[in-house]
């Protein structure tokens, strides 16, 4: 009921503003919807005025919803025909909804569309692969964020393969004055995305795996993708006291004290660390990779993306705009505004923030990857990565031995997943 | 006389009554008892291929009840939930109960501060209390490890929270000091109602403080007691506000702490990736719906009745 009004209220707002943007007849005006309402500043000061720079008589706004009710609102915006003229996509099934109900226009012919390698079309493509339909904004990337100032106080070096990891984890945690790896497993999440899937893609071989998943010629409960539950319980004697009980919040806090080492981490952290501490010393090293590998793979996982409303009175000026987001300029400014955040494109890009250019770095050196479970595996019931979320923290409590874990992840994908059940 | 007589017999209909009783009776169906019956009409639907709704029958609770992947969850959640109402049971209300009796004694000073002090948690917001919680028994930045410090038991201390064993008593406990004033209040209001010439004759018969408490007092509140009861039955199962401020929609570890409340939440709405399946949300309700239906009509006829006749 209560969303249903909300519904209602959201609607009959959208109506009333209807006409203000049809009014403008000589100028046409482009509608942004958008979750991330964090960034309308640097829209409205950065992006915006350098795409008018080009075009100056396309007007541009930017129009986000909160990120809790973005999906709902752009729902019924689109079911209702008010939707604005470019969308921010979602990554994988609710946007790939809204192309096979035809509210996104497919961006096949799109000039520029060439700078997107398959890995960052994933997430905004049909199964069979035949139609791409937003293009590709940012990704998040894995790694480990470190505390420079221990690291030096201890003499400690950033690990390249597993052994040395392990060995460094000994050593800070023989000093005893920090806790090595700053993590806890009440929320779950962090043990699946920052724990599993941070270095699970050096032990499946990136997509490699991950596209066996989805084929159904390898299962969770397999090689790589054991051997990655098996590297993850090797770091319970590692985590801070009582991190069972530890929250997210409570381990960003413990590694910009200073009480914690090293962070296992998503490249987002870094707006959110030196927004608490600017002074604060960070290095990060990429997932150690397993003794004797010779190739590295990171999860370079991808996040937001925008796409063309079909219903869109100006669909010339929404490609104009689409194919300036294709463009090393939009890449540039991008990337830089949201350190973190990482453009999916081929351009050669510079950042500001070393961290941020360090994390980047991992892109030329190792393959990339995105999370095993987001890509079609998460349709059915049970969801594979909830039920990922739920056994890595039991791995990490010593609930579950890592071959328990992966035979529930496999029996819960095989339940319904057809590739996976022969 | 007569024509005025028959004019007033003419008038039999209370017209007003209808519209005394009309807003309540249309806000009650339009926003209870509606939602209500749709919600269990909802539960006889399941979405087909195309994602139509169609009938299924009972199929939903079926699969509820039967199917490898919901079984589990839905007994873990109605075990939790009768683990939730026992401590609240034993724990809750016999504290409530013994807090009364010792704020209806006129021998303890500053009854009024002690009253305001234990009913104050009710009033605080249960994100609050939850988030204080969190606080207090975290740890990293909790005071729990220097509390029992203090007793020479830190080693004693665990993450509460987080393991299997201690979250669910330990969130029982929570929901306990928070709601405690509750019963508190309500014993209370009744031991106070309660005729000082029938202790009065109790004592000057020879009963003893203990015996005018047990058989004279607590005997002539136990119809609260029973509304208490009640209370605190359809309170707990549709309890969820506490469980999802501390431990989120997937109610860990390992659902250790999953109630039916958080049970239907992820179900219905869905969590991360996890998409909402609203006709399961509905049968998940459709159970707690049942659950505390039996649950009071067990009070009504079983107890509520039998009350009547003790009453004075």
């Amino acid at each position: 009921m209560k969303k249903l009004l909300a519904l209602a209220v959201i609607l009959t707002l959208v109506v009333a503003l209807v006409p203000a943007t049809t009014q403008a007849q000589d100028k046409v005006t482009l509608t942004i919807e958008s979750w991330r309402n964090d960034d309308i500043a640097f829209w409205n000061d950065v992006l915006i005025p350098a795409f008018n720079a080009h075009y100056p008589d396309i007007e541009v706004i930017f129009a986000p919803a909160a990120p809790t009710e973005y999906n709902a609102a752009l729902n019924a915006k689109l079911e209702g025909g008010t939707a604005g003229d470019l969308i921010t996509c979602r990554p994988f099934d609710l946007s790939l909804e809204h192309f096979n109900n035809g509210y996104l226009v497919s961006l096949n012919d799109l000039p520029g569309m060439e700078h997107f390698g398959p890995v960052a079309r994933s997430a905004w493509i049909t199964d069979d692969g035949s139609d791409v339909f937003c293009v590709p904004m940012a990704s998040v990337i894995h790694g480990f964020i470190y505390n420079q100032s221990i690291f030096e106080e201890l003499g400690l070096e950033e690990p390249a393969t597993e052994p040395e990891f392990l060995e460094l984890l000994d050593a800070i945690k023989a000093d005893g004055t920090y806790a090595p790896l700053s993590m806890g497993t009440v929320d779950l999440w962090e043990a699946a995305t920052m724990g599993y899937q941070n270095i699970g893609p050096n032990y499946w071989k990136g997509e490699e795996g991950r596209l066996g998943l989805i084929d159904g010629t390898i299962g969770y409960d397999e090689n790589g993708f054991v051997e990655a539950f098996e590297a993850l319980a090797r770091w319970t004697p590692y985590l801070p006291d009582g991190y069972q009980a530890i929250s997210y919040p409570d381990s960003q806090n413990l590694f910009t004290l200073g009480m914690a080492a090293i962070f296992p981490a998503g490249s987002w952290e870094i707006g959110v660390f030196r927004g608490q501490d600017p002074d604060f010393e960070m290095g990060a090293f990429k997932p150690p990779v397993p003794e004797g590998a010779d190739t590295c793979y990171i999860s370079d996982h991808v996040d937001i993306a925008m796409g063309v409303n079909a219903a869109s009175q100006h669909q010339e000026e929404a490609m104009l705009f689409m194919e300036w987001m294709t463009t090393q300029e939009f890449a540039e400014l991008y990337s830089n505004a949201l350190p973190g955040f990482f453009t999916l494109s081929d351009h050669a890009i510079t950042l500001e923030d070393p961290l941020a250019q360090e994390f980047l770095s991992w892109r030329d050196e190792c393959e990339s990857t995105i999370r095993s479970s987001y890509q079609i595996l998460s349709r059915g019931e049970p969801n594979n990565e909830t039920q990922l979320w739920e056994v890595s923290a039991q791995v990490l409590n010593g609930e579950l031995t890592p071959q328990e874990a992966a035979d529930i992840v496999q029996s819960g994908l095989e339940a319904w997943y057809e590739p996976q059940q022969q | 006389m007569t024509s005025a007589n028959s004019a007033r017999r003419r008038k039999p209909f209370p017209v007003h009554i209808l519209v005394f009783l009309a807003p309540a009776f249309i806000i009650y169906t339009l926003f209870m008892i509606y939602p209500l019956l749709d919600s269990l009409r909802l539960s006889l639907y399941a979405p087909d291929v195309n994602r139509q709704e169609v009938f299924v029958g009972l199929d939903n609770y079926e699969r509820l009840m039967t199917n490898d992947l919901w079984q589990p969850r839905i007994e873990g959640a109605i075990k939790n939930n009768l683990v939730f109402f026992a401590i609240h049971m034993l724990v809750q209300n016999p504290i409530g109960l013994m807090l009364a009796a010792l704020l209806s004694s006129q021998f303890i000073r500053g009854r009024a501060i002690y009253r305001t002090l234990i009913f104050t948690p009710t009033v605080l917001s249960v994100v609050l209390v939850g988030f204080i919680w969190r606080m207090i028994l975290s740890p990293l930045w909790g005071i729990s490890t220097d509390f029992l410090d203090l007793f020479g038991l830190a080693a004693y201390d665990k993450p509460w929270l987080g393991l299997e064993e201690t979250a669910l008593p330990t969130l029982s406990l929570i929901s306990v000091w928070q709601w405690v004033g509750i019963p508190m209040m309500l014993f209370l209001a009744a031991l106070i109602s309660i005729p000082d010439e029938l202790i009065e004759a109790a004592r000057v018969d020879g009963a003893t403080a203990w015996g005018v408490f047990w058989r004279i007092r607590f005997r002539l509140i136990m119809p609260t007691v029973g509304i208490v009861g009640v209370l605190t039955f359809v309170g707990n199962f549709n309890a969820f506000d506490l469980i999802y401020t501390t431990q989120k929609a997937t109610a860990g570890p390992n659902y250790s702490t999953d109630i039916l409340g958080t049970f239907f939440y992820r179900t219905f709405f869905g969590v991360q990736l996890q998409p909402g399946n609203p006709t399961m949300g509905a049968t998940v309700a459709g159970v707690m719906f049942l659950i505390i239906l039996a649950g009071v009509l067990l009070y009504m006829f079983g107890w509520q009745r039998r009350m009547l006749q003790v009453e004075f």
